[in-house]
């Protein structure tokens, strides 16, 4: 390892952005009015960027698109409101505590229904249970909320400092309370955006599969970004009540959300600060379009406009394209010392030890069958792989190899039949709990993290080994987690991707990405280890660098590897398992397979003496 | 009090709200279903359907005619649409196909509302709907009558297409597996603008027919979108006996609900919808293995 770069980069976050947004809050409601702006619209800004802070997280770094957030504006504005405007309470703070908390529950409940259809159907249903809740507040819970006509009479806020309570009546010191949320909020969401729960989010957003196979609850953490989302959305809120004196109904149409969501692309999702750039055009330009006669009309056309031609073109928004061309001036700095690729460290692997077949299984199928309505992929399939084997599956295409696999890793539910680890049944357990046991596939076609850098790539592995299946550690540093960093060099290492530690996954050249592909399952820290085609789309090169990788890695695990290749089977493989038509035609070793006329007629798919009943 | 004709009426009511729903959904699944896009400018295109129709019908008093030309104007649109902008959406992910379409839909509200105001407007009955039906138990209004009539024409028109010629045939294996199809060597890209001023058309013919019994407003479509989003979570994605079923369970939930307890009756559709995902997450006419 000569002259590469072993160390991490600095993972403290950078506190320019914190200071640059504290400068901003203080110099804004002076500077504002010069640009024709009143306190009041920078107030209402700010609530909107607040709001957008919470839709950030959800949707520019989990990648989950809500359409309903109005739900948890309204929810936590309209019991703030309640509870102050009908003096339940007189303390600001508890009535928007309260509001949060609502907005949580509600985030749960509603979290929990949206949450079982991904994708396309997140949005729909969303939209439609944030509808629900505009006509449950309109009609069956008016007599609380005001119906059409909202909450009239919510005080002014005021804050309590164990003495004394200050009343904030002047359009600054109310200001200045809502800066201070921001500020605060903002701080709190980018400690959640670098912590380790921000990486595990991050990965989710890039690849929602990849983030459950390599061990983490991929459903809860979606869950707990959501109520996050809710509680950012119920403060926004109650303070909208709070600014108004007054909680409109509006807080609660699909309006509302489309607004969030607009202000959102336009200042660029996924950066904490585009939100709020969103919110003060759209609320600067409705002011401003407003006076210009002709215009007043067109200015959501306008807006409109803007969005469709920023989703095509600029989706990353304002802020987001700012920040590209930024980072790509430093990075034409840094760039020049990033070299060719690197080669696998070509000392030779060690010398292979024969497995103790004498031992029990580790792993275990038993009578494992795959059905497609009345098609038989997989038949009845045993086999077990005792620790430190490899073995390689093999057989014709459309043998059931990788619907095999599959089951194995958890990724297809088995039709019938047990898979036992260690002695215990893991039948029926998700990708992400049996790969927690140690078992972990690595996949035929690259599924990689595309936008994040290798060495963020491995660290999200790594992470579940570290931190188990879930782990809310949103205020943690990601340097924190004990083990994480010697990990994730020492997978770099294995795979010979250190120097290319800070590059962009989807920057790297096939074989690199295909190594990349594996180390994800490696930093897993596996027992078992389930590699689907490995060497596929390989140059001759690259394939016997990767066997000369397998060899290393098998024998510190077992090793089960489906292979097109024979060559790469029999150099690997103690033992070998041929599948034709979703069936076990033979098992042994290597040089018995190769010699078996079943086999051979099963690859040449000509007429055998051996007929499957 | 609920009496014996009014729950016949609130039934044939929700008749006629769900074949409606049904039409408008149906366009909607078809186009997930073949193309993978949730249109969300679906409830904008039967809005202007409304608007072509209500055009039409004011200057040639016919409304056959405006049933023709609402069809053929938003068929257009939808053309135009599929060719010049989502059309470059078919390979990006779930996310911006959503987003495009979310903001096409506030630009054709935005020009209809530049172009006819905001005010609400009201398409006359055909002269051949005019007056009462008896129906046994009670007298309905011939043109809702008519209403479902119509309806029930264009299903059936549409499901003749749909499993009884050839493009109908591409168009279900373009629902199961788009690659595989494209590999056969059809043009899919064709088959897709075709899907897509189809189910355009479906949503625009909808608007037509429907602007006698509602007003006519550039806001008209966000609720019967959301509501064809509960009627395809109910029925299951790209099925069309799905999207009878959801739309018919929807229009009779709106309808009954409203006859006992009016405020709860948007609340029921929206956790009838909840219901359905609870104990059958695909949808009733679903494939459980399509996400």
């Amino acid at each position: 390892m000569k002259g590469y770069s072993t160390q991490a980069p600095r993972r403290v976050p950078s506190l320019l952005p914190l200071i640059a947004v504290a400068v901003g809050l203080v110099i804004f409601p002076f500077v504002f009015p010069f640009l024709d702006g009143t306190i009041d619209v920078a107030d209402r800004i700010l609530v909107w960027g607040l709001f957008g802070l919470g839709f950030d997280i959800l949707f520019g770094y989990t990648g989950l698109l809500s359409f309903g957030q109005a739900a948890f504006f309204g929810a936590g504005g309209f019991t703030t409101a309640y509870l102050l405007a009908g003096n339940i309470t007189s303390s600001t703070i508890l009535a928007l505590l309260a509001g949060m908390a609502v907005a949580a529950v509600l985030g749960v409940i509603i979290g929990l229904l949206s949450l079982r259809r991904s994708g396309i159907y997140f949005a729909m249903l969303t939209l439609a249970f944030g509808e629900m809740l505009f006509f449950l507040e309109n009609s069956p819970l008016r007599q609380w909320t005001g119906g059409e006509n909202g909450l009239p009479g919510v005080p002014k806020p005021n804050l309590p400092l164990g003495f004394t309570t200050i009343e904030l009546h002047s359009a600054l010191a109310i200001y200045a309370f809502i800066a201070v949320l921001f500020f605060v909020g903002f701080w709190l969401a980018r400690r959640i955006i670098v912590s380790p729960f921000g990486m595990v989010l991050r990965a989710i957003r890039e690849n929602v599969e990849r983030a459950g196979a390599v061990g983490h609850d991929v459903l809860l953490y979606k869950l707990v970004a959501f109520v996050i989302a809710a509680v950012y959305g119920g403060l926004a809120g109650g303070l909208l009540g709070l600014l108004q004196g007054y909680m409109p109904p509006d807080a609660f149409y699909l309006e509302t959300s489309s607004q969030l969501i607009i202000q959102t692309v336009i200042g660029g999702a996924g950066t904490l600060i585009g939100p709020l750039v969103g919110a003060a055009i759209w609320l600067y330009l409705y002011q401003i379009l407003q006076i210009v006669p002709g215009l007043g009309g067109a200015w959501k056309l306008i807006l409109g406009l803007v969005f469709v031609i920023l989703v095509t073109g600029l989706r990353q928004g304002i802020v987001g394209g700012i920040l590209l061309v930024w980072r790509r001036r430093r990075a034409r700095g840094g760039q020049a010392e990033a070299g060719a690729v690197q080669p696998i460290d070509d000392a030779p692997p060690p010398p292979r030890v024969k497995p103790d077949y004498t031992k029990p299984p580790i792993l275990e199928a038993r009578d494992l069958s795959k059905h497609y309505g009345g098609l038989l992929a997989v038949d009845k399939v045993s086999f077990s792989v005792v620790e430190g084997e490899t073995r390689a599956v093999i057989g014709p295409n459309g043998a059931g190899k990788s619907t095999f696999f599959k089951m194995l890793a958890g990724a297809v539910q088995a039709t019938s039949g047990d898979i036992l680890f260690a002695g215990a049944p893991i039948t029926g357990l998700d990708a992400a709990r049996i790969c927690q046991l140690g078992v972990v596939r690595s996949f035929q076609i690259n599924q990689i993290f595309p936008h994040l850098t290798v060495r963020e790539n491995i660290t999200i592995a790594a992470l579940a080994r570290r931190r188990g299946k879930f782990r809310p550690d949103m205020l943690s540093r990601i340097d924190a987690v004990p083990g994480l960093d010697d990990l994730v060099r020492d997978t770099l290492a294995a795979v010979s991707l250190t120097a290319r530690g800070d590059r962009r996954a989807s920057d790297l050249a096939y074989g690199e990405k295909r190594r990349l592909e594996i180390a994800l399952a490696l930093a897993t820290s596996p027992r078992v280890l389930l590699l689907d085609e490995p060497t596929a789309g390989m140059s001759p090169a690259e394939r016997s660098d990767t066997v000369r990788l397998l060899k290393r890695i098998a024998a510190a695990m077992t090793i089960v590897i489906v292979e097109h290749d024979m060559d790469v089977v029999f150099e690997l493989a103690d033992r070998v398992t041929v599948l034709s038509e979703g069936r076990k035609i033979a098992e042994g070793e290597p040089v018995e397979i190769q010699n078996n006329p079943v086999v051979r007629a099963a690859y040449l798919g000509g007429e055998t003496e051996y007929e499957p009943a | 009090m609920v009496t014996w004709a009014l729950l016949w009426a609130q039934l044939f009511n929700g008749l006629v709200l769900g074949a409606l729903l049904v039409l408008v959904a149906m366009g909607l699944t078809i186009v997930f279903g073949t193309l993978g896009i949730v249109n969300f400018a679906h409830g904008a295109l039967y809005m202007i359907g409304a608007y072509a129709g209500y055009v039409a019908f004011l200057h040639t008093q016919s409304f056959i005619l405006a049933m023709v030309s609402g069809a053929a104007v938003v068929l257009l649109i939808g053309v135009i649409l599929e060719r010049g902008l989502i059309r470059h959406y078919y390979a990006r992910p779930p996310e911006d196909q959503i987003l495009v379409t979310f903001g096409l839909a506030i630009v054709l509200i935005e020009i209809v509302r530049l172009i006819f105001g905001g005010i609400s407007r009201r398409t006359d009955e055909p002269i051949w709907g005019n007056g009462v039906v008896n129906l046994g138990l009670l007298y309905y209004p011939r043109y809702q009558v008519e209403v479902l009539g119509i309806v029930t024409l264009v299903l059936i028109a549409l499901y003749l297409v749909l499993y009884r010629t050839k493009i109908g045939l591409i168009v279900r294996a373009g629902i199961e597996d788009p690659l595989m199809v494209n590999i056969l060597g059809i043009n899919v890209t064709r088959t897709f603008l075709l899907v897509f001023g189809l189910g355009a058309m479906a949503a625009g013919f909808a608007g037509v027919i429907n602007a006698p019994i509602v007003s006519v407003d550039p806001d008209m479509g966000a609720p019967i979108l959301i509501q064809c989003f509960v009627v395809i979570v109910i029925g299951g994605v790209g099925s069309f006996w799905g999207a009878v079923a959801g739309g018919l369970i929807a229009g009779e939930t709106l309808s009954l609900t409203t006859m006992v307890a009016p405020d709860y009756a948007q609340v029921m559709l929206f956790a009838a919808m909840a219901f359905i995902l609870i104990v059958r997450p695909q949808g009733l006419f679903g494939v459980k293995t399509r996400q």
